[in-house]
This record gives structure tokens, sequence and C-alpha cells, in this order.
């Protein structure tokens, strides 16, 4: 049966064998890195397609239907020339700031790559504090935000990147809370012990209605974290031209663009770690006939296919409601989601401590 | 009380929400509702809505006879002088004079469609066609005569 950990350990094996140890860490290093990159094109130009797909069904439309069968080279063919253009930056900016700020965006995507399991023992970096790491970086980006929108020198930029701040500062409580009520449930920060926990069963059934209203309060606030519609004011078009990427140009805008993919691939992953078991099959109680069938289709496939249902369900999101405005925004937050999120935490620690979940 | 606002106003509003994506989803999961025309590919098949305002035309029925009486309702109706009515005198078996339209000059590219002249028009000689491929090379071709060369008025239009 393919696994992805039948090929890492043979080619681990091999290295291990062939150099001696450091050098086969330091080629380890170099074939993740080209992996991770790999990834993070193959996903951008998948993620961009699926979305503009994705918004055309939905507005009642054919989309992108004319770079190959289908539309499929589209997204190809719009790299293609985003490469080619031009990189612009402003007269007035404050170039050194201006430059690094999609790099920075796009490590912290890449940090964020870490500690996800893509498939059984399949993860780059088993950390024993995964949750909090995640939390920690994902933050982290805000920075590189903010400072595209500052060395802009532009009042645009600046308002998105003003707006995407407190954004993310206030939706960051009720996803870590979200995160939180499944470190209760699980006792663990470690994600392969959070999902090795969901064995007989993903949280979202497992952990009662307080892990659905859990899943749902982390939808809804990293929707709100990766700057989507109906949060998507840090770059609201029709206020703020593209907000904090107004001033950029060809590849440095690519950048901010298929980080901002790269962030939804990687909450909807966690969000798919967390409450829907991340690589594990679906297992239903005793149903040995069941769960074995459900054993033979490749982890990989299981977690890539419940991540792509929630990237579905944030592009759902995205092409149905309207845009919030931005004290719409903080009421939502702090006046029902963090309330909410408080009240489930502690729902969730009291079946927990009493063993009430199966 | 508070509480219970508070939770019904969580209830309505996840619920309208719901009802949104319930329509949005409706439409992914029926791509027969798609509603884009592959214009240049159905070219062919394409259909045109009966109310679609493209041009004017003078339809001329098989004896090349059209309804037009000359009356120049049309000339006057029209508010950005697209039409120019040039008329003329014909002579009837009796010998008396009959005025009579010689040329119903229409220039396409000053029309608005907005259709005042087919409104005026007392004998209904004039409609909206539904063509919209009007783009050529050079201008003067958009100023078009209506009646066909040789037509003349169809008996018993007054």
């Amino acid at each position: 049966m393919f696994s992805l950990e039948g090929i890492t350990s043979t080619i681990q094996d091999w290295l291990f064998f062939k150099f001696n140890p450091t050098l086969a860490l330091a080629i380890e290093c170099v074939i993740v890195i080209l992996l991770a990159i790999a990834l993070f094109a193959a996903l951008g130009l998948i993620l961009v397609l699926m979305e503009r797909k994705v918004a055309a069904r939905i507005q009642i439309r054919l989309g992108p239907n004319r770079v190959g069968p289908g539309g499929i080279f589209q997204t190809a063919a719009d790299t293609l020339k985003l490469i080619m253009k031009e990189g612009l930056t402003p007269d007035k900016a404050d170039k050194f700031l201006f430059n690094l700020a999609p790099f920075i965006v796009m490590m912290v995507a890449m940090l964020l790559l870490a500690p996800i399991a893509f498939a059984k023992n399949f993860q780059i970096w088993d950390i024993n504090i995964g949750v909090l790491y995640i939390s920690a970086i994902s933050s982290l980006s805000v920075i590189g935000i903010l400072m595209a929108g500052w060395a802009s020198n532009n009042k645009y930029s600046l308002l998105g990147a003003m707006r995407s701040g407190a954004q993310i500062v206030s939706y960051e409580l009720s996803a870590g809370f979200a995160v939180l009520t499944i470190v209760v449930l699980t006792g663990s920060l470690q994600i392969s012990e959070i999902v090795a926990a969901q064995q007989n069963g993903w949280w979202i059934f497992k952990g009662h209605i307080p892990a659905i209203i859990a899943f749902v309060l982390y939808i809804i606030a990293v929707t709100a974290e990766t700057n989507r519609a109906p949060f998507d004011l840090a770059e609201a078009e029709s206020e703020l031209t593209a907000g904090f990427h107004t001033e950029y140009s060809g590849m440095k805008f690519a950048l901010f663009f298929l980080a901002e993919y790269i962030n939804i691939f990687i909450v909807c992953a966690i969000g798919a770690t967390l409450f829907l078991g991340g690589w594990m099959p679906l297992h239903i109680g005793n149903w040995q006939g069941f769960n074995h069938i459900m054993d033979f289709i490749p982890s990989s496939i299981w977690f890539m296919g419940k991540t792509f249902f929630l990237i579905f369900l944030i592009m759902w999101f995205r092409w149905t409601f309207p845009r919030l405005r931005v004290d719409q925004l903080l009421n939502l937050e702090w006046k029902y989601l963090l309330p909410i999120s408080l009240f489930n935490l502690l729902l969730v620690a009291v079946i927990a401590i009493l063993g009430w979940h199966f | 009380m508070f509480l219970k606002e508070y939770i019904s106003d969580v209830y309505n509003g996840v619920s309208s929400l719901l009802k949104g994506m319930r329509k949005t989803g409706y439409y992914f999961t029926h791509p027969k509702e798609i509603i884009t025309e592959q214009y240049p590919d159905n070219r062919a098949t394409l259909v045109m809505a009966e109310r679609f305002k493209g041009e004017v035309v003078m339809p001329h029925d098989q004896n090349n006879e059209h309804a037009c009486t000359g009356c120049t309702a049309c000339e006057l109706a029209c508010p950005n002088g697209t039409i120019k009515v040039v008329t003329k005198f014909d002579i009837t078996p009796e010998g008396k004079k009959k005025k009579a339209v010689d040329a119903l000059v229409y220039r396409l590219e000053l029309c608005t469609m907005c259709n005042l002249c087919v409104i005026a028009c007392p004998s209904d000689a004039i409609k909206m066609a539904p063509n919209f491929e009007h783009s050529v090379f050079d201008r003067s071709k958009l100023t078009k005569i209506l009646n066909k060369t040789g037509s003349k008025i169809r008996e018993g239009i007054e």
C-alpha cells in the first residue's frame, strides 16, 4: 500500500548508509526545504484556481476556461505574467522595509508548515508544544503586514495594515480558545498526540456540542485571521483599493498573494488536525469491516481531503457573505465570539474532568 | 431578559447566514444554473431576448413593400437627431400628389436605442431588431438607409 512514511524512511536509511550522520542530516534539510517550496508553489497554483472556479460556480459563471482544458493552466499563466512584470518600489517608500515585508509574510507561512502532520509519521518537526508554536508564529504575520503598510508611504496601505492589525489581535483570542478546547480534551499540545487521541473518533464527534461550537468559532476566527471575506477589511477593494499591498507589483505582490493562500491552507490543515482527526481515517465505534475499508485509503489522502473540505468551506463563506464594517467586526469578536468561547472552554473543562466525552 | 436577547441575536445571525449559504451552495451544486453565454463559440445557437434593442430596422414584406408614410414623426421624436426622413411626392393613378418616403436615413453611431421613434411611428413601420454585431472599420458604414431600394408603401396605409 502506498505510504509516505515508507518513502521517507527508505530515503533516510539510504542517506545514513551512504554519508556520515551530519551530512545526511544536512541533505535531509535541503530535501525538506525543496519539498516545502514545491508544496508552496503547487498549493498557490491549485488554490488560486480552486478559488476562481468555486467563485464562478457560486456566482453562476463558468470561471477561467480558456488556458488549457477547463482553464487548469490559468494560474500558471498568471504566475508567468507576474514573474515577467517589473517590481516597482515607490519613490518615497522605506525601501528596505518595503522589500523585506513580503518575505517576512512568506517566512511566517513557511515556519507554520513545520509541525503539520501531512500523513502518518510524515511531519517535518513533531515539537511537543506544536499547538502553542502554531498560535505563536501565526500572529507574527501581522508584523509583515504592518511593515508593508507602513513602508509603502500610502494612506490606503497604512489604513489596511492598521485594520489588519486590529483584526488579527482580536481574533487571535477566540482562535486560541477554540484550539484550547481540543488541548483540554486531549491533554497534550503535541500534534501527533492530538491526532492519536482521535483514533476511535474525531473530536468534533467525540466532544459533543462544545467541540462543534469550538469548531465553528475556530473557522470564523481563522477566516478573520487570514484577512478573507467577510473579514477582508484589510484589503477591502472598494474602499482601500487593495489595502496593505496596494503599492506592490510583480513578484512581491505574488508573494503576498501566495502567502494569503498558504495561510488559508495552514489554518485549514490545523483545523482538520484538531477537529477532524488529521490524517486519521474515519472510524465508527466497533464496525470492524467499515474501519478496515477506511484504513485502506492512504492517510495523506485523508488529510488533504479534510483540509480541502475546510478550504472549500472558507471559500464558500467568502463568496456568500458581505463584508463587515470595522466596528461590526470588533463587536462580533468582543461581544459574541469571546464570551461564547470562554463559556465553551469552561464547559469543555467540565466535560474533560468528568470524562463525559467518549 | 438581556441573555434572552443575546441568544436570539446569535440564533438569528447564524440562521440568516446559513440561509445565504444554502442559496450559494445550491448554485455551486447545480451547474445547469450557469448563465454564462460563451459568445463567439455559440454564435450559431445564440438566442437574444425579445426585448433586446440593438438597432432600428424597417421590416419589408415579400413584395418589397414597407409601411412608412414618410410622416417624419420618428424624426421629430428622436432626441439626438439620429433619424432623418427625406420625403418625395409620388403621383397617384388619379393624378394627385402624395407624400412618400424617399430615404429614411438612420445613423447608428448616434442612436441610444431609446425606442422613442418606434413608439412615435403611427403605422408601425419601424421596429427594434436584436442585432448587436455592429462594429465596422469605416464609420460611414454606420449611416444606413432603412427603406430598401425600389421599395414602396404597402396598399391601404395612410
